[in-house]
């Protein structure tokens, strides 16, 4: 069927749809997400695709590849329907048992279950493990379930039904029911949508433009990444809405270059929403007319700026400006503008479908929903996570995460990338929304929740997003282009065992400066990771500055290496030194010349007998 | 590159100034940087100067002005790759092809590059070769593969 002519065809269309997919069809869904595909899910999806041809039961059986499931560390992830077991870590070559065995014959194969690290249960569904368990997947569970190259498989899901709501309700009550719902930016401001949206609406003019913004510019986040890759319909949809809503015939979503696939999907996803009439003149009927034109962003972090961004799509440098007028009265080429992130825009569609009420039923007072959080680094379950708003740290670290691996001990949560901050053990229990994190010194930004254990040093950490933030300054106020610069020379002093009391003390001066005299967020919020990590791990800048040690064991300048008495002489860490210090012959204990050592961290990698201690 | 498929890309953007970014995007997949006649070739076309067209160059991470590598090998410096050691991985590359990281091998084979994050958190350390995401790597197997590169074009 081609174009769908009004919220009635749309019904019928749907009807049609899901009577053609009940019944005894099984689907096998493959996660082929950026994680999963790095991990080779494309070969799987091929190797079931062949197979099922192979054994004659391609009518009875939908190979599905998916957007990102989220549990990208036990890539490649298959999940089959109607039974939702779930494989993980499949490998093309055990593709042909599993059809033969599980597909077949019903049997489960041990072998590709997941087992829990922490209590050693494996588990069959991927409602029963304990990552998902948890979760409140109302963005991100539909993920699993649509070919995101398919509009059939999101209009099957009730897909496009709130735009057919919306259109019906007329823009003041929309407008009084997002409002309502108080959704608060996901990109890390947290501003209220609503609110945006009235004053970009009541803005006299001709011309206004949606934005969505898919900049996702935070090292360690890739939220927005798996929404749009995984369901581009869902963001393309809650714009259309807020286009109807606020008067706009324009939209553009600025998207980051590093994110090729996302870019593929959305221009298939923008094309067939063309196709089939929700985009464009007239949509379903109403008169209203609107269409989306994708953007790639040239990899500048502080493109993610709402200002910086419509310079660039104006084809100018990405430069901050005042916002002495807001961007919803004066934003691209001078029309009132209204950007929210993709997050945000996917979390439209569902206030419609389901009403304030009962979105405010989740998350906490102040901010109602749900989150995605991207739990990476020192964590056994890395992956994407959504929950509802006020879930504590400690829930989602350890009871969603599983805690830390190899037995480490937790000792920072980073959380909103170079905006934001780091949290303590002592923080654990603290309910996560907009509001308690900004309180704590750091914030939600866009969810990244980067996990540390007793060997990340947080010096090294505040070197580390100094350094980045230095680079991706954009050079317009001074305090930010020359102050970053310069903290980062005084925290790499310290990270050198030149540092003294003094250094720490203009760290402090300095950042103040910073913050009072920066324009855009990216400068007066640059100081938050040396901010925090100076209020809640003092103790490890003052072994840097008074003993000259690195607690944990990173800072070059401050370590030593150094092979103990578990040495079994084996010989592989002295093959792989580089520069073939290491000395000691077979089944000798093997000795580190550390006059001439580099630091680089091989022989400690290599040894399986951790014999290797960092001092 | 020749010039005439970077008209060709012009003409797809109607010549406008306002898709500046896109064109240079689009000239670079192509020539895999911006070489000095073609960033004049384009702005001649799209009116605007030469000037504006490097501020752009210079101000945006992923565009090159020098010719790269045969074989890019990026490594994702994100902050999960970060605390599991991607600084690691770039000074191993190094070592291994005896360049600075953003350089490129006097044979042109390599260019070794960093990117801030490729929203592949959960497989870090990460590297990207030629395109290829390759996840959970390891100084060893890193010098293996590029070992392994590097001899397959000795072959030949």
């Amino acid at each position: 069927m081609g174009r769908i002519r009004n919220p009635k065809e749309l019904h019928s269309y749907r009807e049609g749809l899901v009577a053609r997919r009940t019944g005894s069809k099984k689907v096998i869904a493959v996660c082929c997400g950026t994680g999963c595909n790095a991990s080779g899910a494309r070969k799987v999806a091929q190797a079931f695709v062949d197979e099922i041809q192979k054994q004659g039961l391609a009518k009875e059986i939908d190979i599905r590849p998916t957007g990102c499931h989220g549990f990208c560390e036990r890539g490649t992830l298959v999940l089959m329907h109607p039974e939702e077991t779930l494989y993980t870590r499949v490998k093309p070559e055990d593709v042909p048992e599993i059809v033969e065995k599980t597909v077949k014959k019903g049997e489960i194969l041990e072998k590709h279950l997941y087992d829990d690290p922490v209590s050693g249960a494996k588990h069959i569904k991927e409602q029963e493990i304990p990552f998902y368990k948890h979760q409140e997947r109302l963005i991100l569970g539909k993920n699993g379930l649509i070919d995101p190259t398919k509009i059939d498989d999101y209009i099957a899901l009730g897909g496009y039904e709130a735009l057919a709501k919306a259109l019906e309700m007329g823009p003041d009550r929309v407008l009084d029911e997002v409002k309502r719902a108080n959704v608060r930016g996901r990109g890390g401001g947290g501003f209220p949508a609503g609110k945006k949206w009235e004053t970009c609406r009541n803005a006299t003019a001709t011309k206004r433009y949606i934005i969505c913004n898919a900049d996702e510019g935070d090292p360690g986040a890739f939220m927005d990444r798996s929404v749009l890759e995984g369901n581009p319909h869902a963001v393309i949809e809650g714009m259309i809405i807020g286009a109807f809503t606020i008067g706009s015939d324009e939209g553009y979503v600025y998207v980051r270059h590093e994110y090729p696939l996302a870019v593929k999907h959305l221009t298939v996803a923008l094309e067939q929403a063309r196709e089939k009439g929700f985009l464009g003149k007239d949509i379903l009927g109403t008169g209203f007319g609107f269409d989306v034109k994708i953007n790639r962003g040239g990899g500048a972090f502080v493109c993610g700026e709402s200002t910086a961004l419509m310079a660039s799509i104006e084809g100018k440098v990405g430069e901050p400006r005042a916002k002495h007028i807001h961007t919803v009265v004066a934003g691209l080429n001078g029309k009132p503008t209204n950007l929210n992130n993709v997050e945000t825009w996917a979390n439209i569609p569902l206030v419609i479908e389901k009403g304030a009420d009962w979105y405010t039923k989740i998350g906490t007072k102040g901010s109602p929903g749900t989150k995605i959080f991207s739990l990476v680094g020192k964590v056994n379950n890395t992956g994407l996570v959504e929950v509802a708003m006020g879930m504590t740290l400690r829930q989602i670290i350890f009871d969603i995460g599983g805690g830390i691996p190899k037995g480490g001990e937790f000792k920072a949560v980073q959380t909103g990338g170079p905006s934001g901050g780091c949290l303590p053990a002592a923080k654990l229990d603290l309910a996560v929304d907009f509001d308690s994190l900004w309180e704590e010194g750091s914030m939600m930004g866009s969810g990244g929740m980067i996990v540390m254990d007793d060997k990340t040093c947080m010096v090294d950490v505040a070197k580390y997003f100094l350094n980045f933030l230095k680079f991706e300054s954009c050079g317009k106020c001074t305090t930010c282009r020359e102050g970053l610069r310069r903290l980062h020379e005084l925290v790499t002093e310290i990270a050198e065992g030149r540092g003294t009391l003094d250094t720490i003390q203009l760290i402090e001066e300095l950042a103040a400066t910073v913050e009072a005299g920066s324009l855009c967020a990216l400068g007066t919020t640059a100081v938050n990771p040396v901010r925090s990590t100076l209020k809640f791990f003092r103790d490890e800048y003052l072994a840097h500055v008074n003993e000259k040690r690195c607690p944990a064991g990173v800072c070059k300048a401050l370590i030593t290496y150094e092979i103990t008495d578990a040495c079994t002489g084996c010989l592989v860490c002295k093959k792989r030194c580089p520069e073939g210090v290491i000395k000691g012959d077979k089944k000798e204990k093997h000795v580190i010349d550390t006059t001439k050592c580099i630091k680089c961290g091989i022989c400690n990698d290599v040894c399986k007998f951790d014999a290797v201690r960092v001092y | 590159m020749e010039l005439s498929k970077v008209d060709a890309i012009v003409d797809n953007y109607r010549a406008e100034p306002a898709s500046l970014l896109a064109i240079m995007q689009d000239v670079q997949d192509v020539a895999h940087y911006l070489p000095r006649e073609i960033v004049e070739h384009v702005a001649k076309r799209i009116s605007v100067p030469v000037a504006r067209i490097y501020a752009m160059a210079t101000f945006f991470g992923s565009f090159h002005l020098e010719p790269r590598g045969k074989h890019i090998c990026t490594v994702c410096m994100g902050t999960a790759c970060h605390v599991r050691g991607a600084k690691r991985l770039v000074e191993q590359l190094e070592r291994d092809l005896k360049i600075k990281s953003g350089g490129t091998t006097t044979d042109m084979m390599f260019t070794v590059e960093e990117v801030n994050c490729v929203g592949a958190c959960a497989l870090g350390p990460l590297v990207i070769l030629d395109g290829e995401y390759r996840g959970g790597m390891t100084s060893g197997s890193l010098t293996k593969i590029v070992e392994k590169l590097g001899k397959d074009e000795g072959g030949k």
